[in-house]
C-alpha cells in the first residue's frame, strides 16, 4: 500500500520543539492511516482557527478551511451539514475552543455534531506572546496579567461531559503513538469527539518536563468510559495545575444520534434537486 | 379609484393579525389588489395591536389612516382609532353597550359573550366579526366561508357558523356594497414570504437563522415550508453561529442564506469579514427596525444602510439590493443569491420592518427567477481556490471532489490558498478580488437596477418599502418618484438615467440623517429637499403629501 503524501510547500514557522509538531505528526499519520482504510482523500476536510495551531492547515494537503478565531466548531458544523458524507476535522487552540468559541463548544456537545475537534491546549496564548488562558492555572503571570491570573482554569473535559459530549479523551503531544489512536477513535466515532490535547508551548509555558514525569494512560488502568460519573470523576482527577497526576486516553464513550441525522432526516442536501415552481406554495396564499 | 380599508384592533393574543390577512384574503377573492400593515408592540399578551387592510382597484403598497369599518375587539380600539372615521364608516364593536362615535355608524354586538355561551373557543369571535363585515358591506358569505376553509385548521366548523350568525346581524345594517372586481385572485404575501421564495427559486438550500424580530417569521416560514420548497433550515446557538455555519455549508457546495434584524447582523459582521477574505458566497437577508440597540423591535426603520454597506473590516465586494415591495423582494433575493454564487461575493438583502411583516399582492413573473450557473472546476489539472483569473472569479470545487484539494482561509494567501505575507501576492489577490466588481456592474447594466415612476422636473428619491407611499403620493402630485434597487455596486449609469431633466431632488426616507441622500452625495448627487421621519412608523401617502407640498 502506498502513503499518500500530505506534504504542502508552507514553510513551518512554529518554534523549534513546540508541542504542535507532535500533533501535526499525529494528525496526518491518523489521516494517512484513514485513508490506508478506505476513506477517500477528497472526503476529509480540516478546520483551525488561529493561533499558533491554526497553521496546522496550511502544513497538510487536504481540504481546508482556515477559521476565524473561536470559529472553528459553527463552520465544521455547516459543512458536516451540508455534506454528512465527509469527515470533519477541526483543529482549535485553547483560546480559541475554550475561551472565543466556547458557546460554540457546548452547543456542537450538546448537539452532537458528529465532528472531531482536536484542542491544542498549550495553557497559553502563544501567538500573541504569552498570556492567560481559560486554562492556565491560577496565579499564571502572563503579559495581560503580570500580578498573576485572578481566575480558576475551566475543565474543558468536565465542560465537555456536562455539555452532553458523546466521546471525551485528553492526549499528549510527546505522546504521539497514543495521539494517533485517539484521534482515530476520535473520528470513528459518531457524534461530538472532543480531543483535548497537552500541547506545551517551549516558548511561553514549557510543560515538557511536568507532563512526561505525570501523564498516565486511563486505558492501561482501567477505566469504564460508559460510566458519566466515573468520567466525570477522572475529569476532576486534574485540572491544569502543575501537581498530582495528569490522566489521559478516553474519559467517557456513548452513542448517541447525531445532528445531522436528526436534522436531515434521510435527507441529502447536495443531492436535493432545485425546485423548478414555487407555484403549489403561493397557491396557499390566494 | 374605489377602495376600502378595513382596522381590527385587540390586545395581543386576539388572533389580530390573523384576522386582518383574512381581511385581505377576502377582498382579493374579490378582485382587489390588497395590502395589510401590522401594528403591534413587543409583548406576548396584553397591550393594543392592530390590523389596517387596505383593498384597491389598483396596486397599493401602503395603508391609509382612514378606514371605512373598525372591528374593535375592545373600547381602547375605538378610543385609538375614531380619528380614522369618516361619515360613513362603521364601527362594530364587541360589547352591549351602545358607544357613542361622532358621525359614524357603531354597532355593538356581545360577541365574546355570544362565543362563551356557546363554548367555542375564544379566537371563533374574529369570524363572528368578520361576518358582520361581510353583512355590512355585503360581501357574499360563501367568499368569507371559502376563507375559513382555506385559512383555519381548528374550529372550522364553529367559525363558519358564527360567520353566518354574523353575516345575518351584518347584512342589516349595510353600509355599502363591495363590488366584485374582473380579476382573478392573486397570491398575498409578506416581504419575508417573497424573499424566501425568490430565494428558494433561485436554489436556496439552507436557510440559519436565530429569532429576531422582524427576520423571525422568515425563519418560520421556511421552516415551515421545507419539504415543499426543498429547503432545510436551522437555528443555531447565536447570529455567529448561524453566519460561520452558512460559510461551512456555501463551502460544501450548498446554497445558503441567513436573516436578521441590525442587531444580529452587528454579530454577524466578522463572518462577512470572512466572506470577503475566503470568497465563500453566502446571503444575509438584514431587517431593518429602529435602532441603535434593541431600539423599537416591533416597528420600521432604515437607518442600517451605510451600516450594511460598510460592514465588515477590509475592503471587499458585497452586492447590496433593496426591494420595496414582494415583487421586487421575490426578484432580488433570486438575484442576491445568484450573484453571490456567481461572484463569490456576500450579498446582502436590505428589508425592513414595514416590507418584511406587511402583506400585499404579489404579481411577480416566477419564471424570472431561477438557479444561475456558477463557475465551477473542470477536473482538468490542478485545482487551485484561488486561482487568479481574468474576472477575478476563480472557478469553485467543494470537498468531496477527487482531484481538488480546496483549501478556504482568512489569511490572506496564494492561488492554492496556503497563508501569505509576501508584498506581491497580497497585491495580486487583493486585486482579484476587487475586479470582480467590474464584472458585477457589467452584468447589472443588463438588469433593471433603478426603478422610475411618473416623469416631471421635480423628482422625490427614495429606497425599500418607503417607494410604495411615495409613489402613491407623487401620483397625485405629478411628480417623479426614483428608486435604486441596488446599493451596491451602486448603479450610477441608471441614476444619471434617471436624473435626466430633474431640476429638484427630494429625499424620502425613515430615519434622522438622510442615509440615501448621504449615498447619493459620494456620487455626485446633491439632493434639495429631505423628508424623513423616524418614529418608527412608515410613511403614509396621505401624510406625505402634506409634506411634499410645503418643499414643493
Amino acid at each position: 500500500m502506498t502513503v499518500v503524501s500530505l506534504e504542502t510547500y508552507a514553510e513551518n514557522t512554529w518554534c523549534p520543539g513546540c508541542g504542535d509538531f507532535g500533533i501535526l505528526a499525529a494528525a496526518k499519520a491518523a489521516i494517512q492511516e484513514l485513508v490506508r482504510e478506505g476513506t477517500p482523500l477528497e472526503n476529509i476536510v480540516i478546520l483551525s482557527g488561529i493561533g499558533c495551531h491554526g497553521k496546522i492547515v496550511d502544513y497538510i494537503n487536504v481540504n481546508s478551511f482556515y477559521s476565524l478565531h473561536g470559529r472553528v466548531l459553527p463552520a465544521a458544523t455547516g459543512i458536516k451539514m451540508a455534506n454528512p458524507e465527509l469527515t470533519v476535522i477541526g483543529f482549535a487552540g485553547d483560546g480559541d475552543a475554550y475561551g472565543e468559541g466556547v458557546e460554540h463548544f457546548v452547543f456542537s456537545a450538546k448537539r452532537n455534531t458528529d465532528i472531531v475537534l482536536v484542542v491544542h491546549n498549550n495553557m497559553v496564548y502563544g501567538l500573541t506572546t504569552g498570556q492567560y488562558t481559560p486554562t492556565s492555572p491560577k496565579g499564571y503571570q502572563g503579559k495581560s496579567t503580570p500580578k498573576g491570573s485572578p481566575e480558576e482554569p475551566m475543565n474543558p473535559i468536565a465542560l465537555a461531559l456536562a455539555s452532553g459530549a458523546t466521546f471525551v479523551a485528553r492526549g499528549y503531544a510527546a505522546n504521539k503513538k497514543h495521539l494517533i489512536w485517539l484521534i482515530k477513535e476520535a473520528v470513528k466515532h459518531r457524534g461530538f469527539a472532543l480531543v483535548d490535547v497537552l500541547q506545551p508551548c517551549v516558548t511561553f509555558y514549557n510543560t515538557f518536563p511536568y507532563f512526561s514525569k505525570h501523564v498516565y494512560d486511563l486505558q492501561e488502568e482501567g477505566h469504564d468510559t460508559s460510566d458519566f460519573m466515573a468520567a466525570m470523576e477522572k475529569a476532576r482527577e486534574w485540572n491544569h495545575r502543575l501537581e498530582g497526576r495528569v490522566p489521559i486516553g478516553i474519559f467517557y464513550k456513548v452513542e448517541k444520534p447525531t445532528f445531522e441525522e436528526e436534522l436531515l432526516k434521510g435527507r441529502r442536501p447536495r443531492q436535493m434537486p432545485y425546485i423548478d415552481t414555487v407555484s403549489h406554495v403561493l397557491k396557499q396564499h390566494i | 379609484m374605489r377602495e376600502y380599508s378595513v382596522l381590527i384592533g385587540g390586545q395581543a393574543g386576539d388572533g389580530v393579525r390573523q384576522a386582518g390577512q383574512m381581511v385581505a384574503r377576502i377582498f382579493n377573492r374579490l378582485g382587489y389588489y390588497v395590502f395589510g400593515y401590522d401594528d403591534y408592540p413587543s409583548l406576548i399578551r396584553g397591550g393594543h395591536n392592530f390590523s389596517l387592510v387596505r383593498a384597491a382597484e389598483k396596486r397599493v403598497l401602503n395603508h391609509n389612516p382612514e378606514v371605512d369599518v373598525i372591528i374593535a375587539l375592545n373600547k381602547e380600539t375605538v378610543e385609538k382609532h375614531a380619528w380614522r372615521l369618516n361619515n360613513n364608516s362603521l364601527v362594530i364593536f364587541d360589547g352591549k353597550e351602545q358607544i357613542g362615535v361622532e358621525g359614524s355608524k357603531v354597532l355593538a354586538v356581545p360577541m365574546s359573550a355570544e362565543v362563551r355561551k356557546r363554548r367555542y373557543h375564544p379566537l371563533t369571535r374574529n369570524t363572528y366579526a368578520l361576518g358582520i363585515m361581510a353583512g355590512a358591506l355585503q360581501i357574499p358569505l360563501e367568499i368569507l366561508k371559502d376563507v375559513v376553509r382555506s385559512m383555519l385548521r381548528k374550529h372550522v366548523e364553529e367559525n363558519l357558523e358564527l360567520a353566518e350568525l354574523g353575516y345575518e346581524e351584518g347584512k342589516n345594517h349595510a353600509i355599502r356594497r363591495v363590488e366584485k372586481l374582473d380579476n382573478d385572485p392573486r397570491p398575498v404575501l409578506t416581504g419575508n414570504e417573497a424573499v424566501a421564495l425568490g430565494a428558494a427559486k433561485a436554489g436556496l438550500r439552507f436557510y440559519i437563522g436565530y429569532p429576531m424580530t422582524p427576520a423571525s417569521s422568515l425563519l418560520h416560514y421556511l421552516a415551515a415550508h421545507e419539504d415543499e420548497l426543498n429547503v432545510i433550515t436551522v437555528h443555531p446557538e447565536n447570529e455567529i453561529g448561524v453566519a460561520m455555519m452558512a460559510i461551512g455549508a456555501a463551502y460544501a457546495g450548498a446554497r445558503t442564506m441567513v436573516g436578521t434584524a441590525g442587531g444580529g447582523f452587528a454579530l454577524m459582521v466578522e463572518s462577512l469579514s470572512l466572506t470577503g477574505q475566503n470568497e465563500i458566497p453566502v446571503v444575509f437577508v438584514v431587517n431593518q427596525r429602529p435602532a441603535p440597540a434593541t431600539g423599537v423591535p416591533t416597528y420600521t426603520a432604515q437607518s442600517d444602510l451605510h451600516f450594511v454597506l460598510n460592514a465588515g473590516h477590509g475592503e471587499f465586494p458585497r452586492v447590496v439590493v433593496s426591494p420595496g415591495d414582494v415583487d421586487e423582494a421575490f426578484y432580488l433575493a433570486g438575484k442576491a443569491l445568484n450573484l453571490a454564487w456567481k461572484y463569490q461575493v456576500p450579498a446582502i438583502i436590505l428589508s425592513d420592518k414595514h416590507l418584511a411583516e406587511s402583506y400585499m399582492t404579489a404579481t411577480f413573473d416566477e419564471s424570472r427567477v431561477k438557479p444561475e450557473e456558477p463557475v465551477l472546476w473542470k477536473p482538468n489539472g490542478e485545482f487551485k481556490r484561488y486561482l487568479d483569473t481574468e474576472t477575478g472569479v476563480s472557478p469553485m470545487a467543494f470537498p468531496g471532489t477527487p482531484g481538488a484539494i480546496v483549501k478556504v482561509t482568512s489569511y490572506e494567501h496564494d492561488e492554492y490558498g496556503i497563508t501569505t505575507e509576501e508584498p506581491e501576492v497580497i497585491t495580486k489577490m487583493v486585486e482579484k478580488r476587487m475586479r470582480k466588481v467590474k464584472y458585477i456592474v457589467e452584468e447589472l447594466k443588463r438588469e433593471e437596477t433603478v426603478k422610475v415612476y411618473g416623469e416631471g422636473e421635480t423628482a422625490i428619491v427614495t429606497w425599500g418599502s418607503t417607494k410604495g407611499a411615495v409613489v402613491e403620493a407623487a401620483e397625485k402630485l405629478g411628480l417623479k418618484v426614483i428608486q435604486p434597487l441596488y446599493l451596491e455596486p451602486f448603479p450610477t449609469w441608471a441614476m444619471e438615467e434617471a436624473l435626466k431633466g430633474v431640476k429638484k431632488l427630494i429625499d424620502v426616507e425613515v430615519n434622522y440623517g438622510g442615509a440615501l441622500a448621504r449615498l447619493l452625495k459620494t456620487y455626485g448627487i446633491h439632493v434639495d429637499a429631505k423628508i424623513l421621519r423616524y418614529d418608527g412608523r412608515p410613511w403614509t401617502p396621505h401624510e406625505l403629501e402634506e409634506r411634499l407640498r410645503e418643499v414643493v
